[in-house]
């Protein structure tokens, strides 16, 4: 199971770092809830500035944080063992954002298959629909609500079409990093990683951009656009919020190559940020399909 | 016994902490001990915190009419109490547990991850201060109930739920941290020869909870969230003007709801399985089946969240499936009541507390299986449905269930904890005081949903007034028992007879063969397992 002889596992002395994020996370969820609640009534309160605060001690803690554990690393201090543990919780955290997806995927599904047709008449609900909203026809995506909102589909061709292009080839970029790096090939490895967080950078910039022409006069795709317009940004902007944080991940794990760390046999922080860019990638192939295309 | 005790060397090389003094060393602290602790006594803060609020619905269904308080502020405390007892209470309860056994029982010398173990409980305290504050706010705190159907949460909830939905997303971050923490330091941690067959079933059982918090607590997140953006963003998840519907937060909901049940029983299945063999002096009857038996129920969790929703309407199939899915979990935990039975087969049995919590445990746990199964039935839950009965269901599967597991286990591993015996004959009023009041509370519930009382009301018909007394000193009754247990606690800590290494006679296990209590650091070298 083990190797044979036993390596002693590292139990890190007393830390501050995570009390210090424990408050981090407190002012956020403060500094939010508070925002949020005063966003409708127009009183500005400063849960804006207290979310702000929250944030940027999150960004010292996680700074702090990671360099003790690099430093560790790289000290020498972590056995084989260790590295598994390393593994074994990344793998179980992006696997909890697998789950987290399934939600909204989940939201989707019923929306187009259940309530939606549902509410047109659909099995054994044609009083629903003649009682509610006689007027309203099911139809996929939903561009006149049972209320009457109107909005445009988002198409599949331009840019969603190109960023999917760019972020299956950064994923192959990503595998390519990964291969120069195994083949301790230190320069193929800087330019591969470069350009794998160059494409991450360019997909979160269109995103940009057509979240923007989402929100035009033309288009009037909004978040308040029904179920369509909810489903499209809550799936689009959280898979960004994860493209985005992928891509601090992979910026920090170019950083440390550039500094030389990293060898063939030691790289669980490059593994890790490369394993959650797969993972993105994924999300965003099944989101293509489902949310754009079918 | 003492023999086998191992000296721990007290410092490796790599142990370059000492135990620090004061507030630091809590909150500093990386030692599966320490968070341990921390975890169980803040589950013990909080069992009194949302038991404090259970004594004011009771004195308020003391009779009927309005008495005491209004009633959207009778919501308040019904929502803040379910989600204080079962998010504060007994889920910290079971990870302190995890984090002060499971290291000691597979042999290694702390959880995987020690510093996230910190976060993890850290965060705990901030999430029930943001959630108890609003009371203190101009709306008043969430009173849509702990499951907070849309559109109660949307459209007619106050203006709390923002803090509502963020102080649920920290517990969640929490449990799926712990989560992780347990997984990993069961799959990587064990000691040489220790395979997944020869785990004690204690650590069985939080190995697969923890993959059901996993699977699960992200989902809880996500409907949160678009709780969060219906209420306050203007997206139509529950909105049927917009094309959404209602009845998918309930899906969305149970879907985590109820694996979260199981999450919050099968750790005391573990603890259970655990106490009944050490005074039964019998190994425990059926191990393999009772890993299978778990790992089953897990499972099946996952595909009978609409037996919550029956009423709420869905094709005659899907009533259906539910209904059987939800019935054949009777059998794995069948196999779980007749081990444990088989397990005191002609042992030879002796009662210490520990023991009265573990039968208590079987016989109450039951009781609230058998009234589970009535309401699994389809046809008959359209009548149970939002009734007292529903009430006295759950409060049988949590109360005397987890909550006795989690005193069982607390009364077993005290002398390992803090190195005293716990005063016994003080020990045993906490039992049957609890046991009395405990049925004289909840019992009754069960006539008065049959009768047709609906839960979440603060004021009644009057046929229901008999029952209802009785209830309420029951409630009171149980609620000051518990204080006997915090009076044990700090008696146990403070002093009494020295424990031995290994007080239980019939007790096995890694964790008895280091010295009471524990040294700071187990295992810094891994035991050797045959």
């Amino acid at each position: 199971m083990t190797t044979k002889e036993y390596e002693s596992y590292y139990v890190p002395s007393q830390s501050h770092w995570p009390i210090v994020g424990a408050v981090a996370l407190f002012l956020i969820a403060v500094g939010a809830g508070n925002y949020v609640s005063t966003l409708n009534s127009g009183e500005g309160g400063i849960g804006g500035y207290i979310l702000l605060a929250g944030v940027c001690l999150v960004i010292y803690m996680l700074y702090g944080w990671f360099s003790n554990v690099i430093n560790e690393s790289m000290a020498g201090k972590y056995s084989h063992q260790m590295d598994n543990s390393f593994r074994q919780g990344m793998s179980w955290f992006i696997f909890s954002e697998v789950m987290f997806f399934a939600a909204f995927f989940g939201a989707l599904f019923y929306a187009r298959t259940l309530s939606v047709p549902w509410l047109g008449g659909a099995d054994n609900n044609a009083m629903t629909g003649a009682v509610l909203w006689p007027e309203f026809v099911a139809s996929w995506p939903l561009l006149v609500t049972p209320d009457g909102t109107e909005t445009t589909q988002m198409g599949w061709y331009g840019l969603p079409l190109i960023n999917t292009i760019l972020l299956l080839t950064s994923s192959i970029t990503a595998h390519l990093a990964h291969s120069a790096l195994e083949k301790d090939n230190r320069k193929m490895l800087k330019i591969w990683l470069g350009f794998t967080i160059l494409l991450g950078v360019v997909f979160l910039f269109l995103q940009v951009v057509e979240y923007m022409h989402g929100y035009s006069e033309e288009m009037k795709l909004y978040l308040t656009s029904g179920i369509y317009g909810s489903t499209f940004y809550l799936l689009t902007g959280f898979h960004g919020m994860h493209v985005t944080l992928g891509t601090i991940m992979l910026i920090v794990v170019f950083l440390r190559v550039l500094k030389g760390h990293f060898t063939p046999t030691n790289a669980f922080a490059f593994e890790a940020a490369s394993w959650y860019w797969h993972f993105v990638d994924v999300v965003w192939v099944i989101l293509f399909v489902f949310v754009y295309i079918v | 016994m003492t023999t086998d005790v191992i000296e721990q060397e007290s410092h490796d090389d790599h142990h370059d902490d000492h135990k620090m003094k004061g507030i630091k060393r809590w909150l500093y602290t990386t030692n599966h001990k320490d968070i341990g602790t921390l975890y169980l006594w803040f589950a013990f803060i909080m069992l009194l915190t949302g038991g404090a609020l259970a004594m004011v619905i009771r004195a308020e269904l003391f009779q009927p009419g309005l008495q005491i308080v209004e009633p959207d502020f009778f919501n308040q405390l019904t929502t803040v109490h379910g989600l204080i007892m079962v998010f504060g209470a007994i889920m910290p309860a079971f990870t302190g547990f995890a984090n002060w056994m499971i290291p000691m029982m597979v042999g290694a010398p702390d959880m995987a991850l020690p510093r996230m173990n910190n976060w993890s409980f850290w965060i705990l305290p901030f999430a029930f201060a943001i959630l108890l504050s609003t009371f203190f706010m101009e709306s008043g705190a969430p009173n849509f109930g702990w499951t907070f159907y849309a559109p109660l949460s949307t459209t007619y909830s106050n203006g709390s739920t923002a803090f509502f939905v963020f102080a649920v997303h920290i517990m969640g971050i929490s449990s799926i941290m712990g989560a992780i923490n347990i997984v990993v330091t069961i799959m990587n941690m064990r000691a040489p020869g220790m395979t997944y067959m020869k785990m004690p079933l204690f650590v069985w059982t939080f190995f697969i909870t923890a993959y059901l918090l996993i699977a699960v607590m992200p989902v809880l997140a996500g409907v949160v969230t678009m709780l969060l953006t219906d209420t306050y963003f203007g997206t139509s998840f529950f909105d049927a003007a917009g094309g959404g519907d209602p009845v998918l937060f309930q899906h969305l909901f149970w879907f985590f709801g109820h694996p979260e049940v199981y999450i919050m029983i099968l750790p005391a299945f573990g603890i259970v399985s655990t106490i009944i063999p050490a005074f039964a002096r019998k190994k425990l009857f059926g191990y393999s089946s009772m890993v299978y038996a778990t790992a089953s129920i897990a499972l099946l969790s996952f595909i009978v969240w609409a037996h919550h929703m029956f009423t709420t309407g869905m094709p005659l199939f899907g009533e259906l499936f539910f209904m059987y899915c939800t019935m054949l979990i009777a059998v794995p935990t069948g196999v779980k009541v007749f081990n444990w039975v088989a397990t005191m087969w002609r042992g030879s049995m002796s009662f210490e507390t520990p023991m009265l919590f573990s039968i208590a445990f079987v016989i109450l746990f039951t009781i609230g299986g058998f009234s589970g199964l009535m309401l699994a039935l389809t046809p008959v839950d359209f009548q149970y449905h939002d009734t007292y009965f529903v009430v006295a269901h759950f409060h049988y599967v949590l109360v005397t269930g987890s909550l006795f597991s989690i005193y069982a286990g607390a009364y077993f591993w005290l002398p390992k904890w803090t190195g005293h015996m716990y005063n016994e004959s003080l020990a045993k009023w906490h039992f049957w005081c609890s046991l009395v009041s405990v049925n004289l509370l909840f019992f009754p519930m069960h006539f008065l949903g049959l009768a047709g009382m609906p839960r979440r009301i603060p004021d009644y018909a009057l046929q229901f007034a008999d029952f209802n007394k009785w209830v309420s000193i029951g409630g009171f009754a149980f609620g000051l028992s518990q204080l006997i247990f915090l009076a044990v606690v700090i008696k146990c800590i403070r002093g009494g007879e020295k424990a031995p290494a290994k007080p239980w006679d019939g007790a096995e296990g890694l964790e008895w063969t280091v010295a009471s209590p524990a040294p700071y650091h187990t295992f810094s070298t891994p035991p050797k397992i045959d």
